[in-house]
């Protein structure tokens, strides 16, 4: 599956995923204001010495991740089961994970690294995809991944800003994991903890 | 049933620590039996992000991994240290990479703290070595 392709446009939505344009336009995009703010620290970061090839090596891997979950997204809209409002959902979700990709590679760049590229095919289990629900328990599965994936690299950073920057992030896909399953009729808060 | 779960790993977590503590370090960490019950499937849940039973995404694969020499699957990218690390995977070796990964192997690219408790790794490893060899 190449991610490189447009969606027919929904009222409202702009879900074209030029991926080789987007990221000769990494360095262009806007960032939110809280992106900004942790990416200073990552400035932070590679002013001083706190920041090491391992740090390098976690964003390169969360960077990894969100190219991947930015192409199942895409799989699920151009699967043709999401049906509006849920549609949109997806979209918004999928424009979080761009932003996520964006400040990753924006901050192994400033890290002296070379940012992950995404992968010109992605095998995702399109065949077991049969309708709404089904695109939807598997994006909860990988928000639920990307959970317990940045749970797991926040204690391993070396520099304590980009440890809130992937705590930041890790929050934003908690949040997916919580609407996505109360889309599928399933407590959407299932602990007071997460692993 | 989250509730079954969690004493069930709980319980499986306090007999490996027994058996662990008995047999000394050398000791295999204990299959559970759990595998057929989801108890290791739910925890495999925390690896989807990069992880799937039958494709290559982020990681490698995780069908037919018993047995199989870390870094050896044809046409996935490993990082140089997993291919050099001369793993090869067992129930052994899986829970010691499983609890710490970049302790283990430093300059994997699985950056990832670890699972911590002795039982959920357990239960994880059934679930790993049940996954059938690859198509």
């Amino acid at each position: 599956m190449k991610t490189d392709t447009k969606i027919p446009a929904t009222a409202g939505t702009s879900l074209v995923i030029p991926r080789r344009g987007f990221l000769r336009n990494a360095g262009a995009v806007t960032l939110s204001a809280a992106a900004v703010a942790i990416l200073a620290g990552s400035e932070r970061a590679a002013a001083g010495t706190a920041a090491s090839a391992s740090d390098v090596t976690i964003l390169n891997t969360a960077l990894g991740a969100e190219l991947e979950a930015i192409a199942a997204y895409q799989v699920g809209a151009e699967s043709g089961l999401l049906k509006q409002p849920v549609l949109d959902l997806a979209v918004k979700f999928q424009g979080h994970h761009k932003e996520h990709a964006d400040l990753l590679a924006a901050t192994v760049g400033k890290l002296g690294g070379k940012p992950v590229e995404a992968k010109a095919k992605y095998n995702f289990p399109v065949e077991k995809l049969k309708n709404q629900s089904d695109v939807l328990a598997f994006a909860a599965g990988l928000e639920k991944g990307a959970v317990s994936a940045y749970l797991g690299a926040v204690p391993l950073f070396q520099n304590r800003d980009l440890a809130k920057a992937a705590a930041s992030i890790l929050g934003d896909e908690a949040m997916h994991w919580a609407v996505l399953r109360n889309a599928l009729g399933q407590d959407p808060v299932p602990g007071a903890f997460v692993s | 049933m989250a509730i079954g779960l969690t004493r069930r790993l709980r319980r499986a977590g306090r007999i490996a620590v027994l058996l662990g503590a008995a047999g000394g370090a050398a000791a295999l960490p204990p299959a559970t039996g759990l595998a057929d019950a989801g108890a290791g499937r739910a925890v495999y849940d925390r690896c989807l992000a990069c992880h799937s039973e039958e494709h290559d995404r982020v990681g490698p694969r995780h069908c037919g991994l018993n047995g199989r020499p870390a870094g050896s699957l044809a046409g996935f990218d490993y990082s140089p240290a997993m291919k050099a690390s001369g793993i090869v995977w067992d129930r052994r070796s899986l829970d010691a990479f499983i609890a710490a990964p970049v302790a283990t192997v430093p300059g994997t690219t699985m950056t990832y703290d670890g699972i911590k408790d002795a039982g959920e790794r357990a239960a994880l490893i059934d679930y790993l070595l049940s996954i059938p060899p690859c198509n």
